[in-house]
């Protein structure tokens, strides 16, 4: 009983404070919203004329959005979620949480189009290592199996990228996955629940590679001269990670909400996107991209629809499962 | 009157805890669509079942020598050494990950060593490396609690035993291993519990999917799949392979009965021979095996310590904050619910077994049970700390109220009727015969709980926003932002707030226990 008085005495105080400026929550992973990160730049610019408050809320990571936006349920008091990936996206629009975007999708380097999620950047899943340490990488995942590199990846269960890797074996090798998979198991030193794990095993020199993003050499050459890191090339092609935002159907600020996502694609967001988050932004700026971004660019480009990577990803898991849980 | 209110405290405080730790699991089934588990979920009970019982079995195993030498030797910087010891357990796993891996890794101190000498790299990758890391993080543990064992023996009873003319055999039988009776099954059901609901470390040193754990399974279930029945019911199951070893904890445990002493501390008189030798090696061993990977952490965190960005502080001042509150809390209620189970009585064996189960806790189900049954009624980013707070104070309950069992059992013993006959109770009570006679298991249960508080951020990840992270939650976001320097500077920073509040209270406890 006392609960609900405080609670309701607490929306009351949020409500009042609402009345004022209207505030737009956006729901995003955490490493948007941290200092570092693109969100300090895009709530200033956006607050600069909206007459509103914009709010980041952070989740941990892609997964954790869509998990958070499902225990919210219609309930929620978010406007906006930004963040997911589209291995999620099939699964986040089955939930009917999300509302139209109408808006044309920016282009991709594959075609794009999602009535419900509208991409503000994306990337290409890459084995990045040591140029010094390792001269010369394999060229293909069957090189990779074939040879004796260690690598350290993510885990589909856990992470973003990990299932990110799980789709690109899948899109490139379709029924020979399972193949692919027991043919890398020896070269996997091991595998982590997330992306930082990983990369801080690689950096340790615990594998000569790790899966990660073809503009992971860029940061370290943008933000520490270092230029010492490559993405290998891979004849398959790289599988493409596409971020997507999508407007809530239970925002009570559609109208701001819509605004913020064409917002999203104007120059002041995209403009800070390279060295913040470190993606490909979804509209090139007018400045062009940072040096290190042009460095390495595949001639294939792999997508799954989202329908169809919701469909192969019990599958692929258990291929996944079963070729490394000896 | 006020006795008997007095006796319903602890039954009200157990079932306040019980119903704390289990709503969640409810409120998250209450929201399920179905409840199955399929083969790999039993195959993932069953590799943790199994690498927790003996990541507990090697780690208490190991710590009777190393605790008997410590509790028998006396050498320049024992205690230092005793409290530095301590400190792996304090470490985030992450962090405690990159050090293992930094000494034992494919690039690591002993690979490079053995290379010297023209033998092959060994893997720390596989079944081993999760026991191994385990070990390293419980070992501390298990020689704290034993050696609390041994410094509770009256001196005495040791003093009586050489005049009897025991040579160590006998010493060891008579003495020893009956303290070992009862405080071995807690430390060894503890740990058993710690690695029950162990995920990063087993996955990443585990070396891939045949490491899975149920909180792994769990984590999926939850992020993935959405399948709350699924989450709810490994959750279950967690609590249901607690419960097992805790009853045959129980039923194994006799309580040492020594009798009173005049509570003198005197170092046992240190056999000469072979056991001197033997007694510096298992100290020199372990402090080898614990401080190598510390020295680590230290190493690898310097050079961040000037990167660290400015908001580091204040979400550092948060975390000491909220170890501080929860410290609190859970002291003052591990003391109530160790006394009355002391005590004995009808309900003791019930509120024994409410005061181990949140070591079995899934973090992440706990998180989103009370996320669930908070968001209702007010946004949970408001909520962060509060929640931060009791979850800390709830999940490290159990250590501290393992810590103060034995003493309070034999404290009872010894002195409870000598201070019912003289009527002393209440605050005197408290006053003039508990805590001076708990002093050493609360100030290190407090520093404990302190250290844990400061490092936990399982449950604080899906409440936090930028207002209210907290220490180890920047340590995550720095590292997910190829910040691996700063993050490793954080970490550091990290590891030596915990320390130092372990050792602040872990200190004071010992200095207050001496007067």
């Amino acid at each position: 009983m006392k609960t609900s008085i405080l609670a309701t005495g607490l929306s009351c105080i949020a409500l009042a404070a609402a009345a004022e400026t209207p505030v737009l929550t956006v729901l995003t992973y955490d490493s948007f919203v941290t200092e570092w990160g693109p969100g300090p730049a895009v709530e200033a610019a956006f607050e600069a004329d909206c007459g509103c408050d914009l709010r980041f809320v952070g989740a941990s990571d892609g997964a954790a959005l869509l998990a958070r936006v499902q225990l919210e349920g219609a309930s929620g008091t978010a406007d906006v979620v930004l963040g997911l990936d589209t291995s999620l996206t099939a699964q986040a629009a089955a939930t009917g949480l999300f509302a139209p975007h109408g808006m044309t999708s920016p282009t991709l380097p594959v075609a794009f189009d999602d009535p419900l999620f509208l991409p503000f950047d994306w990337g290409w899943f890459a084995f990045v290592h040591d140029k010094a340490k390792l001269p010369d990488p394999p060229k293909s995942f069957e090189e990779l199996a074939a040879s004796d590199v260690k690598i350290v990846i993510q885990d589909p269960r856990s992470s973003t990228p990990g299932l990110g890797l799980l789709m690109w074996v899948k899109a490139a090798y379709g029924a020979r996955a399972g193949e692919i998979w027991t043919g890398l198991a020896d070269n996997i030193v091991t595998v982590t629940p997330g992306w930082s794990e990983a990369y801080g095993l690689f950096l340790e020199g615990e594998a000569d590679m790790v899966l990660s993003y073809t503009t992971s050499p860029a940061y370290h050459l943008i933000a520490e001269q270092d230029d010492s890191k490559a993405a290998a090339a891979f004849a398959e092609g790289h599988y493409l990670q596409v971020e997507v935002a999508g407007k809530l159907a239970g925002s009570q600020q559609p109208e701001l909400a819509d605004r913020f996502l064409a917002f999203m694609l104007t120059e002041p967001f995209q403009s800070v996107i390279p060295t913040t988050n470190w993606m490909y932004p979804a509209v090139t700026p007018a400045a062009g991209l940072p040096e290190g971004f042009e460095s390495l660019r595949p001639e294939i480009s792999l997508l799954m629809s989202s329908e169809e990577a919701m469909t192969v990803r019990a599958e692929a898991l258990a291929e996944w499962q079963a070729a490394l849980a000896r | 009157m006020a006795s008997r209110i007095g006796a319903l405290i602890p039954a009200l405080l157990a079932g306040a805890l019980a119903l704390f730790v289990l709503a969640p699991v409810l409120a998250v089934a209450a929201r399920a669509t179905g409840f199955a588990l399929g083969p790999a979920d039993w195959a993932a009970v069953r590799f943790t079942a199994a690498q927790a019982f003996v990541s507990a079995l090697v780690s208490v195993t190991l710590a009777v020598p190393v605790a008997r030498a410590l509790a028998r030797r006396s050498f320049a910087g024992r205690g230092a050494l005793i409290t530095l010891m301590g400190a792996p357990f304090l470490l985030p796993t992450i962090v405690a990950v990159l050090a293992l891996v930094a000494v034992f890794g494919r690039a690591g101190v002993v690979n490079q060593g053995l290379g010297l000498f023209g033998m092959g790299p060994i893997s720390v990758y596989g079944a081993h490396g999760v026991v191994l890391a385990h070990v390293f993080l419980n070992l501390p543990l298990a020689v704290r609690m034993l050696l609390q064992g041994w410094q509770a023996i009256p001196s005495e009873r040791f003093r009586l035993a050489e005049s009897l003319g025991f040579g160590p055999a006998q010493m060891a039988r008579h003495l020893e291993w009956p303290m070992l009776r009862s405080v071995a099954p807690g430390a060894f059901l503890v740990i058993f519990v710690i690695c029950l609901t162990s995920f990063a470390v087993a996955l990443t040193l585990g070396g891939g999917p045949g490491a899975t754990t149920v909180e792994l399974a769990i984590f999926q279930a939850v992020r993935f799949e959405f399948n709350l029945g699924r989450a709810a019911l490994l959750a279950a199951v967690q609590f249901a392979l607690c419960a097992v070893v805790a009853v045959l904890g129980w039923l194994l445990v006799t309580p040492a009965a020594f009798g009173a002493g005049l509570g003198r501390q005197a170092l046992l008189r240190p056999p000469g021979g072979w056991r001197r030798g033997g007694d510096a090696l298992a100290i020199g061993l372990a402090a080898a095996f614990l401080l190598l990977p510390l020295g680590a952490v230290v190493l690898r965190g310097l050079p961040g310590l000037d990167e660290l960005p400015a908001h580091v502080w204040a979400a550092a001042g948060r975390s000491v904050l909220v170890a501080l509150t929860s410290t609190a809390v859970t002291v003052a209620a591990a003391l109530v619910l160790a006394l009355a189970v002391a005590r004995g009585g009808r309900g003791a064996g019930a509120i024994d077994a409410a005061a181990a189960l949140p070591l079995a806790t899934s973090g992440l189900v706990l998180g989103v049970g009370l996320f669930l049954m908070v968001q209702p009624f007010v946004s949970p980013a408001r909520l962060a700390l509060p929640v931060t707070v009791a979850v800390n104070a709830a999940l490290t309950l159990p250590f501290v109220y393992r810590l103060l069992l034995p003493e309070a059992r034999v404290l009872l013993s010894d002195y409870g009727r000598l201070a019912d006959s003289l009527g002393l109770r209440g605050w005197a009570r408290l006053r003039w015969l508990v805590l001076p006679r708990l002093a050493r298991p609360l100030g290190f249960g407090a520093g404990l709980a302190a250290a844990l508080s400061m490092g936990d951020l399982g449950v604080i990840a899906l409440f936090a926003t930028e207002q209210s992270a907290t220490l180890p939650l920047v340590v995550q976001r720095l590292m997910g932002a190829y910040r691996l320097e700063a993050a490793a500077g954080a970490a550091l920073l990290l590891v030596g707030v915990s320390f130092a509040l372990f050792w602040v209270f872990d200190y004071g406890g010992r200095r207050y226990a001496a007067v």
